[in-house]
């Protein structure tokens, strides 16, 4: 229970090592033809940046149409492309790819003490495959754009509309194949090439949700492929699957939808989960409280969301029956999560808790992830959802998990592992300044989204009472000071390459394996194979090595 | 350093065992089994079951399936870990039927 206070290393005398994984080789093609998994996770890492900034500029176009009650700023056809697009792009090329694809490539070898993931070259065909969906999807958008919501809701996706979902479609098969090599690497990586010693109870939590997370990707993501080649081959040859006047039934395609992305929204939050863990115990200074409860709640969350995707189709015309079961399960669905919640509070509890940015990003974590799951639960439940359903209560619902959960989490993992990436450090202070106007224009942004959906604003329209229209101007506002607080470590990050402070090997005091090696890490990662001789988090040992230590320089 | 060597040694023996020659004639045996199923299936759609004739197709289709995932995949002589990744793909199809069978088989009972 207690913690072991550590004093931080003095950076001044710090410096950067010769040789790294950044200047092994130089070029655009040793970049591109790299099997170096912390190369792919910087080309990943590049990727999404680029996807999030286009999606969070058709986020900017919904709130700006938003801001009145008439739908004046753009017609109402290019608002239902407009907010397909920024779900599409946001969901599938940003935030599953987010944490694992950058942060988890970056540090599932380092932190299991391997020298690579188990398949470089599929990790690197991962990143092409991902690129190549992107394409697609892009061009969908600029062909003219999708208008079936991210959700290819048939018969409106296969009879009705007129616009790119094939392209769309195939973009998404096609990005879905990176996330399952994605995940298969870890999978591999985590079963054939730990270190000695390192013992499945020893990993960092940080690898257990990444594995589980992994087993989502490749069970489920197959599934959601299928599904959108369904819907094209019943676009292009009328096979008739979904399609009533041919035996077949437009409800089954929601069962296919779902019964990926419900387990999809835990791929969305899992490595998020994973990150938070790591970042708790370095600022209490305390191992993980529950180590075995939090291990085996990531791979529950994996399994049994597996369980509930009906809870999306309450209203549809499922038999009730079934609901009602479903409406059960989802409900259960929220204990492993709320176990995690439970334990990083006692993690905190009595730790010496400093309040660097990755610890104001979990904080910021921690209040919306919750808001966030317990209206989850709300929405589980079979009465709430007939008149919640499909309106901004949804909205806001998913956006508090996904936004103030998983983006949050990336973000206190982008910084918390930015001086091992990097080897220098961001500038704290208006980092910390970023962190605090993030969570006020999210709570701007989206609380008021829960009222009005309360009142019973439906989503996915360009127009609406004026009575809404107060609370839609809050929100429009949030939107903006969120950007801000998105657009701020997007100039101090990459300012921090040249200017930032030298890291040092390990700027946290942490105990992963990761922090016991130089930063930027060398291409190889260890000198040796490192031999795990102590439990995760071991704070004492830690504190006994630096004291007999003298920090060298590579 | 040395415990590490041992368990690349390790590994590497566990590789070999893994590694299994599968003959020829084994192969054109499943080979076979399949046309023959194949035909079969064609046959049985000639007759009509009634409810039964989708039983009969799928359950063929799925042992054919599992000849190609235990021979041709070689699944039969992998490694445990190996066989429970299959069963585990296998399981979460199960659910994926089994719980959307809940919909379709209560649908028309109404409302409670
Ligand atoms: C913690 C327990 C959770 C529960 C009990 C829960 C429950 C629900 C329910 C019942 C719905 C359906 C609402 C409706 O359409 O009427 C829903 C929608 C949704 N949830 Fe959750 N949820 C939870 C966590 C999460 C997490 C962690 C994420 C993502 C990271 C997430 C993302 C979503 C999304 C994206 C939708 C809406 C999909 C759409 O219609 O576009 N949820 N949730
Ligand atoms: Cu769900």
């Amino acid at each position: 229970m207690s913690s072991t206070i550590i004093s931080l290393p003095d950076q001044t005398t710090a410096r950067l090592p010769r040789k790294s994984y950044l200047n092994q080789e130089y070029g655009l093609k040793s970049w591109l033809l790299t099997g170096d998994h912390k190369r792919i996770a910087i080309l990943y890492l590049i990727s999404i940046t680029f996807f999030f900034i286009i999606g969070g500029i058709l986020a900017g176009l919904i709130r700006m149409e938003l801001l009145t009650p008439a739908a004046d700023l753009m017609a109402t056809d290019t608002y239902n492309k407009v907010f397909s697009m920024h779900g599409i792009i946001m969901i599938f090329l940003f935030l599953v790819p987010s944490v694992p694809a950058t942060i988890g490539n970056f540090l599932i070898p380092l932190m299991v003490g391997a020298r690579d993931l188990a398949f470089p070259k599929i990790n690197l065909l991962s990143w092409y495959l991902y690129v190549i969906g992107g394409i697609f999807i892009l061009a969908a958008m600029v062909l003219g754009g999708v208008d079936t919501g991210w959700t290819f809701t048939t018969p409106l996706s296969t009879h009705y509309l007129n616009t790119h979902v094939v392209t769309a479609a195939m973009g998404i098969f096609i990005a879905g194949f990176a996330s399952i090599f994605t995940g298969l690497n870890f999978i591999v990586t985590v079963h054939r090439m730990r270190c000695p010693g390192m013992t499945w109870f020893r990993l960092p939590l940080f690898v257990w949700g990444h594995y589980a997370t992994s087993i989502i990707m490749i069970l489920g993501t197959p599934v959601l492929a299928i599904t959108l080649v369904l819907v094209a081959m019943e676009r292009l040859f009328d096979i008739g699957v979904f399609d009533p006047t041919k035996g077949g039934d437009p409800l089954l395609f929601q069962h296919l939808f779902w019964f990926y992305s419900h387990p999809a929204v835990y791929i969305m939050i899992l490595p998020g989960m994973a990150v938070i863990s790591e970042v708790i115990s370095t600022f209490s200074r305390k191992r993980v409280f529950g180590y075995t409860a939090v291990a085996f709640s990531s791979v529950a969350i994996a399994v049994f969301g597996f369980l509930v995707w009906e809870h999306h189709m309450f209203i549809m015309g499922v038999s009730q029956y079934s609901a009602l079961v479903f409406s059960l399960l989802t409900m259960l669905v929220a204990v492993p999560s709320a176990i995690k919640i439970f334990n990083w509070a006692m993690t905190m509890y009595q730790g010496s808790i400093t309040f660097e940015t990755p610890m104001l990003y979990a904080f910021g974590f921690f209040g919306l992830f919750t808001i966030g799951g317990l209206t989850g639960v709300f929405l589980a439940t079979m009465g709430m959802d007939i008149h919640l359903t499909e309106t901004y209560f949804v909205v806001a619902h998913f956006h508090f998990v996904m936004v103030g959960g998983m983006l949050m989490a990336y973000l206190a993992g982008i910084h918390f592992w930015w001086p091992k990436m990097t080897g220098r450090m961001y500038p704290e202070a208006i980092s910390k300044l970023a962190a605090v106007v993030t969570f006020i224009g999210f709570i701007v942004t989206f609380f008021p989204q829960f009222l009005l959906g309360y009142l019973g604003m439906p989503r996915r329209y360009a127009a609406y009472p004026a009575d809404f229209q107060v609370l839609n101007v809050f929100s429009t506002a949030g939107a903006s000071i969120l950007g801000i607080g998105y657009l701020l470590p997007l100039f101090y990050l990459p300012w921090s390459l040249i200017y930032g402070k030298i890291a040092g090997d390990n700027p946290w005091q942490a105990t992963g394996l990761e922090w016991q090696i130089q930063s930027p890490p060398l291409t190889e990662n260890f000198v040796e194979i490192p031999i795990m001789d102590h439990e995760a988090y071991d704070y004492e040992w830690l504190a006994n090595k630096t004291q007999h230590e003298v920090q060298t320089v590579g | 350093m040395d415990l590490h060597n041992e368990t690349v040694e390790h590994n590497r023996a566990e590789h070999a065992g893994e590694m299994h020659i599968v003959r020829p004639p084994v192969y054109l045996g499943i080979f076979f089994a399949l046309l023959v199923l194949t035909a079969l299936t064609t046959g049985m759609s000639y007759v009509d079951l009634g409810v039964f004739n989708a039983v009969i197709a799928l359950a063929i289709a799925c042992f054919k399936a599992s000849l190609v995932v235990l021979f041709f995949m070689h699944i039969h002589y992998s490694s445990r870990l190996l066989k429970m990744t299959v069963g585990a793909g296998l399981f979460t199809f199960m659910l994926l039927i089994s719980l959307t069978m809940t919909d379709y088989i209560s649908r028309a009972w109404g409302r409670f």
